[in-house]
C-alpha cells in the first residue's frame, strides 16, 4: 500500500556529529542513517567529518573507518569488497548502489548514506532481506531437468546457448534495483521485483532447463510480474551494469508468444 | 502474530494465470488509438463547426460512425484497463480493489452502450 508520509517514530532527526582531526586537509562530510531498536529514539542523521588523506578510495572504506575509528556502534553488511558479494548495497546520495564498488570521488560534496529504501530496518544500514530472499527461493533458482543427466558428459550447451545467460548470471542479488523499484516498493508482498525476475529470467533463458513452461505459469500474474510498468529504475540503478528491465520485457515477450503466437 | 514461513508468504496464493490479455491489450488499444485520434481531431472540428443536422449526417456516413464507435469502444476499453492498474498499485484493501475495479468496468460499458446507442439513434434519425 502506498504510504506518502514517515510514521511518526520513523521521522528522522538530527543527529551527533564528529569533527575532523587536527591538521585534516581533505575533509569530507559524511551524513549516516542511524537507528538502534534497542531504544525507543527515532532514527538520526550523524554526521562525520572524514579525513580522505587517512581513509581509503571507496564509499565503503568510508565506512568502514568510521566503524573502525570513530564510532564502532555503526551496523552494516560488507563482505567482499569488490563488488561480488552484494552484501553492502545501501542508498548514497539518493541512489542505490555496492558501497564496495562506488569511489569517493564520484560525489563532489557531502555524501549521505540511506539503508535500502522502502526495506524494514534492523539497525543503521542494515535492511531486512528475509521476505526478497524468500521471493528468490519462491522462482525456484535452480536447474530443473526431467531427462536423466547423459551417462557420458555433463548436461552440454553451445558457445552460443552458454552466451544467453550473460548479462544474467553477473546480477548478485543485492536488491539495489528491487528496492528502487515504486511498484516493488508498494506491492512487493506479492510483486516479486526487478532483481527476482531477472533470476527467473535467467532460469527461463537457460537452454538446460526443461520447466520453462512451469517457470511461465508462475509468473504470469497481475502481480508477481505485471506490476512493472516500465519505470527503469532498476536498470538506471543497478551497479554491475545490468538490465533488470529487459530481462523483465523478455519475460512477457515470451508469455505473449506462447499465448498469441 | 504469524508463523507462517517466508516461502509461504512469497508464494502467497500463487499465480493467478492471468495478466498477459491485460498487458497486451492496454498495448494494441493505445496503438489503435493512435490514428482512430487523428479522426477525432476531425470529429471536433466538424462538432463546433457545423449545424445540428450537418453534423447528423456526417456521423450517420458509414465510415464515421464506424469510427466513432471504434474510437469510443477502444477508448473506453484503455481507459478501464489503464485505471484498473492504477487501482491494483494504490489500493490495497482486496474489498476495496474489487469493488473499484468492479464500478471502473461498470461504468466504462456503460458508456460504451450509451455511445452505441446515441450513434443508432442519429443513424436512425438521418435514415
Amino acid at each position: 500500500m502506498v504510504e506518502f508520509t514517515l510514521p511518526k517514530n520513523s521521522v528522522v532527526q538530527k543527529g551527533r556529529f564528529f569533527a575532523a582531526p587536527e591538521g585534516a586537509t581533505r575533509i569530507k562530510r559524511v551524513e549516516v542513517y542511524r537507528w538502534d531498536p534497542d531504544t525507543d529514539a527515532n532514527p538520526r542523521i550523524d554526521s562525520y567529518d572524514i579525513d580522505l588523506d587517512q581513509c581509503g578510495a571507496m564509499v565503503l572504506d568510508l565506512i568502514l573507518k568510521i566503524k573502525n575509528e570513530i564510532d564502532s556502534s555503526l551496523s552494516f553488511r560488507r563482505s567482499c569488497r569488490e563488488g561480488v558479494c552484494g552484501s553492502c548495497a545501501m542508498n548514497v546520495n539518493g541512489k542505490n548502489t555496492l558501497a564496495c564498488i562506488k569511489a569517493i570521488a564520484d560525489y563532489p560534496g557531502s555524501i549521505k548514506i540511506f539503508p535500502l529504501p522502502h526495506m524494514e530496518v534492523i539497525k543503521d544500514l542494515v535492511a531486512d532481506m528475509t521476505h526478497f530472499y524468500a521471493q528468490y527461493a519462491s522462482i525456484k533458482p535452480w536447474i530443473e531437468t526431467e531427462s536423466p543427466l547423459p551417462a557420458d558428459s555433463e548436461r552440454l550447451q553451445s558457445i552460443d546457448e552458454r552466451k544467453q545467460l550473460d548479462g544474467l548470471y553477473e546480477c548478485v542479488l543485492c536488491a539495489c534495483c528491487s528496492t528502487s523499484c515504486p511498484s516493488y516498493w508498494w506491492n512487493s508482498e506479492r510483486y516479486l521485483g526487478p532483481a527476482i525476475l531477472l533470476q527467473a529470467y535467467r532460469w527461463l533463458n537457460d537452454s538446460r532447463d526443461e520447466q520453462t513452461g512451469e517457470r511461465l505459469d508462475e509468473l504470469e500474474d497481475p502481480f508477481k510480474l505485471y506490476r512493472c510498468h516500465t519505470i527503469m529504475n532498476c536498470t538506471d540503478t543497478c551497479p554491475k551494469g545490468l538490465n533488470p528491465a529487459k530481462a523483465i520485457a523478455e519475460i512477457k515477450k515470451m508469455l505473449l508468444i506462447r499465448q498469441e503466437g | 502474530m504469524t508463523y507462517k514461513t517466508p516461502l509461504a508468504k512469497a508464494r502467497g496464493l500463487g499465480s493467478a494465470k492471468s495478466g498477459t490479455t491485460h498487458w497486451w491489450m492496454q498495448r494494441v488499444t493505445a496503438v489503435a488509438l493512435i490514428p482512430l485520434s487523428f479522426w477525432l481531431i476531425l470529429f471536433l472540428q466538424h462538432l463546433f463547426q457545423a449545424s445540428y443536422p450537418e453534423m447528423q449526417q456526417w456521423i450517420a456516413s458509414p465510415v464515421n460512425f464506424t469510427l466513432l464507435l471504434a474510437w469510443a469502444f477502444l477508448g473506453f476499453y484503455h481507459a478501464a484497463l489503464g485505471i484498473q492498474v492504477v487501482i491494483e498499485d494504490y489500493l490495497s484493501p482486496e474489498w476495496l480493489k474489487i469493488v473499484s475495479i468492479w464500478l471502473v468496468k461498470l461504468t466504462f460499458t456503460g458508456a460504451a452502450l450509451a455511445t452505441l446507442a446515441y450513434a443508432i439513434g442519429i443513424a436512425v434519425a438521418v435514415g
